[in-house]
């Protein structure tokens, strides 16, 4: 136990190229328009701030046990992952290729605030892009599986986007949702949302919630190793669904069952408890295995 | 403007559309036949029920009037901003919804979404954006977020957006960037059947699933980078 804690690799922690370090089949990382065959963000340079080359966002090839993948990573640690007019065309370039090489299938790293606001509107439209280009991707029989656990979650635009993909898998430090708790303390008052109460931001948009309530298909360690063993084990016979009205519908009616029986609740814990959970103050407590176990053990 | 009066000058050959709970669902008579109707109306914010309520008409349109266009009406401040929506992925009622026009434009119904009054990040990437094409009436606001708020949250000074905004469709809001930035087709001065009955004509000529946006941004001088970046890595040479 102890020599497992102190071989693993924070993926919370890393940068994206560690991730993808990690991730990927050692030496078949290959990037596409690495660093030196691109140009910073002429957008960021207007308002003089500092760019990146990669703006932000890793595009590769590689393999993933043997699996030839594609991957795209985000940047947290740059503008808070959030996508811009380069940023988001790498992406949308990356997914495109997918379809046009029939690959086995794209993961995507998602470490995003959403749109980079210096550039709104690119960002914006990009998103929309990338919302079209994932399920064209999907359309075409790849599955894009998202990977979550970064510093930055995966918020806004991107908080829809990982939920366009195939499957996520999230790690405990993960976080999905659409408002920022910040943005909805600014702007509905401490009350609704104090943001800097970390245990309820994490009961609310955290990854063991999403991972209970099934937003997420699979829960990991904050470990690059579980993240890609992980990712293997969803991608091993795996079929992507064509889009169907059959499908939708049934997503359509647990929705709408959910909202039905959870609308008024407003903290993991009554959600939890609703859920069949017996002990909710013990869901922070629990490792990830216990989690699976709780998960599996719940009433359908 | 009224929904009804923009009903009425979209519709002249008669609407049967309902609201409740700002959002809309009908359908309408126009030269090339019946299409279905629905988005939301003063400034919703969109919530689960919204999104789901949306979402619910158009399988119904796909299951029961196969190919019937859409019409979307985008009148969205945004996504609701709550607690409780969030506790329940509110951004995944949103890509349910986004799945959903998806799945209609697959299914071969031309769709077109028309902003009449506001148009703000979460809400009109659900539906707005995810129509073949977006038009917005002249005084609609189209943004992400307004430029203070901007100001306050990149802690650039507000002078210094308002002026580089001045020069720059990147960020500065409004439809008319939308349309340099080739995600609003055009800016209609008023809500017109003849522009809506061109509109469905192109968009029932468009061809499936192509999302043409980033070529529009070049042509329209917005978005200069986007679409050479994106065939970059498309073509790009594999790697050692």
């Amino acid at each position: 136990m102890i020599a497992s804690l102190a071989s693993r690799h924070s993926w919370f922690e890393a940068t994206a190229r560690a991730r993808l370090a990690g991730l990927l089949d050692p030496g078949s990382f290959s990037e596409i328009l690495p660093p030196a065959e691109s140009t910073p963000s002429p957008h960021l340079a207007r308002l003089d701030l500092p760019g990146a080359f990669d703006d932000g966002v890793v595009v590769c090839h590689g393999q993933l046990e043997k699996r030839p993948i594609f991957a795209i990573a985000q940047e947290g640690q740059f503008m808070g992952g959030a996508v811009g007019e380069i940023h988001g065309a790498k992406i949308v370039g990356l997914l495109r290729r997918a379809v046009q090489e029939k690959a086995a299938a794209v993961l995507f790293l998602i470490d995003s605030g959403g749109v980079r606001l210096h550039e709104a509107n690119a960002g914006l439209i990009a998103i929309s892009e990338i919302m079209r280009a994932v399920l064209d991707a999907r359309a075409a029989g790849v599955p894009v599986i998202a990977l979550v656990g970064g510093s930055c979650g995966a918020f806004g635009g991107m908080g829809i986007v990982a939920k366009l993909c195939s499957a996520i898998i999230i790690s405990e430090e993960g976080r999905l949702a659409l408002s920022g708790p910040e943005v909805i303390e600014t702007v509905a008052g401490v009350e609704e949302f104090d943001s800097k109460d970390r245990a309820l931001v994490w009961r609310v948009t955290g990854g063991k919630h999403r991972y209970l309530m099934g937003d997420c298909a699979m829960l990991v360690e904050d470990d690059i190793a579980a993240f890609r063993s992980g990712a293997t084990e969803l991608l091993t016979g795996w079929t992507e669904p064509a889009p169907s009205v059959a499908n939708l519908r049934a997503s359509q009616q647990a929705l709408e069952y959910r909202l039905a029986d959870y609308a008024a609740y407003r903290d993991g814990l009554q959600v939890w408890a609703a859920l069949g959970v017996a002990e909710p103050d013990t869901v922070p407590l629990l490792d990830r295995d216990s989690m699976v176990a709780l998960k599996e053990g719940l009433p359908t | 403007m009224s929904l009804n009066d923009i009903l009425d000058k979209l519709f002249p050959a008669g609407h049967a559309v309902a609201v409740a709970n700002q959002v809309i669902t009908g359908e309408a008579t126009t030269a090339q036949g019946a299409v279905a109707v629905l988005g939301t109306t003063d400034a919703a914010a969109i919530d689960h029920a919204m999104a789901l309520a949306l979402s619910a008409y158009i399988l119904d349109t796909i299951e029961r009037h196969p190919g019937r266009p859409l019409v979307f009406l985008v009148d969205t401040s945004g996504q609701a901003l709550s607690r409780s929506q969030e506790l329940l992925c509110l951004n995944g009622s949103l890509a349910h919804l986004a799945q959903c026009v998806d799945l209609a434009r697959r299914q071969g119904h031309a769709s077109l979404s028309l902003v009449t009054a506001n148009a703000v990040s979460g809400g009109f990437l659900s539906f707005g954006l995810m129509a073949d094409r977006a038009y917005a009436l002249a005084d609609a606001q189209v943004r992400v977020m307004d430029l203070r708020a901007m100001a306050r949250v990149t802690k650039i000074a507000h002078e210094r957006l308002v002026e580089l905004a001045a020069g720059s469709p990147i960020f500065a809001p409004g439809a008319e960037s939308y349309v340099r930035m080739g995600a609003i087709e055009a800016i209609w001065p008023v809500p017109s059947a003849s522009l809506l009955e061109e509109a469905l004509a192109a968009a029932g000529q468009a061809a499936p699933a192509s999302d043409q946006r980033q070529s529009c941004a070049v042509e329209r001088g917005g978005r200069q980078l986007a679409e050479g970046i994106a065939k970059a890595v498309q073509n790009a040479a594999r790697g050692a």
